[in-house]
């Protein structure tokens, strides 16, 4: 999970050994989702932060250590993903929505 | 005020948001989100290159406001409807501005542009320009705004209400998570502030929670409504989203944004600070 993925964003110019880097993409049946925003919730659920995604469909979070719960919403959906973040390294995460939207 | 005074849904934008004396504007904290698109009419200010001093450490003054409403084409019988990303952080921080300087009809947009983005509602990249006005500002209001040596004296006596994140509260986080967190201030609160991030106040798609609720939330927190309140965050956009809960929706007339926020406080030589997640004492 801690490794880049394919289109992951570029981390230069950050110091990443400073930082809980969460970043990835949001997903439409495999195409880049640009009008999601992507919401950071804490482990007890209380929202942290949000970003709108790029035209790439890419977001980014400098979270801290721990469990967080990234929840996208975009016209008709809403997912939630949980992932683990860690101070000095990034953690890739690919948010597909059409599949969320399938399971529910 | 009331709701209804200061609130408007997409609804009413779409069919009054071309009138002859409504201006939409878009503030947003990421200044390229209007040009890629923006609700049709839409004017934008830019909340650091339009709305603060560009040497001083502060926004922009009397002056200031009025030679930039006037270039913008607001005029000061306009009805002023504001919005943003961030869930309307900026367009709030904006909005109390307007408040500040005397703008008599000024209103959200309810959701801002998220929810008008979820609804799957058009942007348009038109340009868009209005012709100058000669705009006049009221000297500023300071009863809606706190500086620090007031926040210092209000700790353990005054309902201070810090509306940045748990995380950013307690000192574990400095900046909102959004952003890189290294920064040069100290981590953690103005002691005896209590916690109540901003993000209570707002539903999933950016739109306030009812005024029921509302009043719940910051009840249950301890804020006393026949007191003074101070809200602050890191920077004042998103205190001045809950100065607008508190202020402008549930109708307290004691409110204050401390727009210095923890960026000044967090700085500031020997006062004191709380970390942990509790309010801490005085």
């Amino acid at each position: 999970m801690c490794g880049a993925t394919q289109g992951g964003l570029s981390v230069a110019g950050i110091d990443v050994t400073k930082e809980a880097v969460i970043q990835g993409r949001v997903l439409r049946s495999g195409q880049p989702a640009g009008s999601a925003y992507v919401r950071l919730l804490d482990a007890t659920g209380e929202f942290t932060a949000e970003v709108p995604t790029s035209a790439t469909g890419h977001f980014r979070f400098f979270a801290g250590d721990g469990e967080w719960t990234l929840r996208t919403l975009a016209p008709g959906a809403s997912v939630d993903r949980v992932v683990k973040a860690t101070r000095g390294s990034v953690t890739e995460i690919d948010i597909e929505l059409e599949a969320a939207a399938k399971a529910v | 005020m009331s709701r209804q005074e200061v609130l408007v849904d997409a609804d009413w934008v779409a069919a009054h948001g071309t009138d002859d004396n409504v201006v939409l504007i878009e503030v947003d904290e990421d200044t390229t989100a209007y040009d890629g698109g923006h609700i049709a009419g839409a004017i934008k200010l830019d909340w650091k290159k339009d709305l603060q001093d560009p040497i001083r450490r502060d926004f922009v003054n009397q002056e200031q406001f009025e030679k930039l409403l006037s270039e913008r084409g607001v005029g000061n019988d306009d009805t002023v409807v504001l919005y943003g990303g961030n869930n309307n952080w900026f367009a709030a921080y904006a909005y109390w501005y307007f408040k500040l300087y005397g703008h008599e009809k000024a209103l959200l947009l309810d959701g801002g542009r998220k929810k008008w983005e979820l609804d799957a509602r058009e942007l348009s990249t038109e340009t868009v320009t209005r012709p100058a006005t000669s705009y006049q500002a009221s000297p500023p209001n300071t009863d809606i705004r706190a500086f620090r040596d007031e926040v210092v004296a209000a700790i353990g006596l005054k309902s201070m209400v810090d509306v940045r994140s748990p995380d950013e509260y307690a000192g574990r986080l400095l900046a909102p998570a959004h952003l890189p967190q290294e920064q040069s201030q100290r981590g953690g609160h103005i002691p005896t502030a209590v916690n109540v991030p901003w993000s209570k106040a707002a539903n999933d798609d950016g739109t306030f929670k009812s005024d029921d609720e509302l009043k719940k939330i910051y009840s249950q927190a301890g804020v006393d409504w026949d007191g003074d309140i101070i809200a602050y965050c890191r920077i004042g956009e998103r205190s001045a989203h809950t100065w607008f809960v508190l202020q402008e929706l549930l109708g307290q007339k004691n409110v204050k944004n401390y727009d210095g926020s923890w960026t000044e406080y967090g700085s500031l030589v020997g006062v004191p600070v709380a970390i942990g997640d509790e309010p801490g004492t005085n």
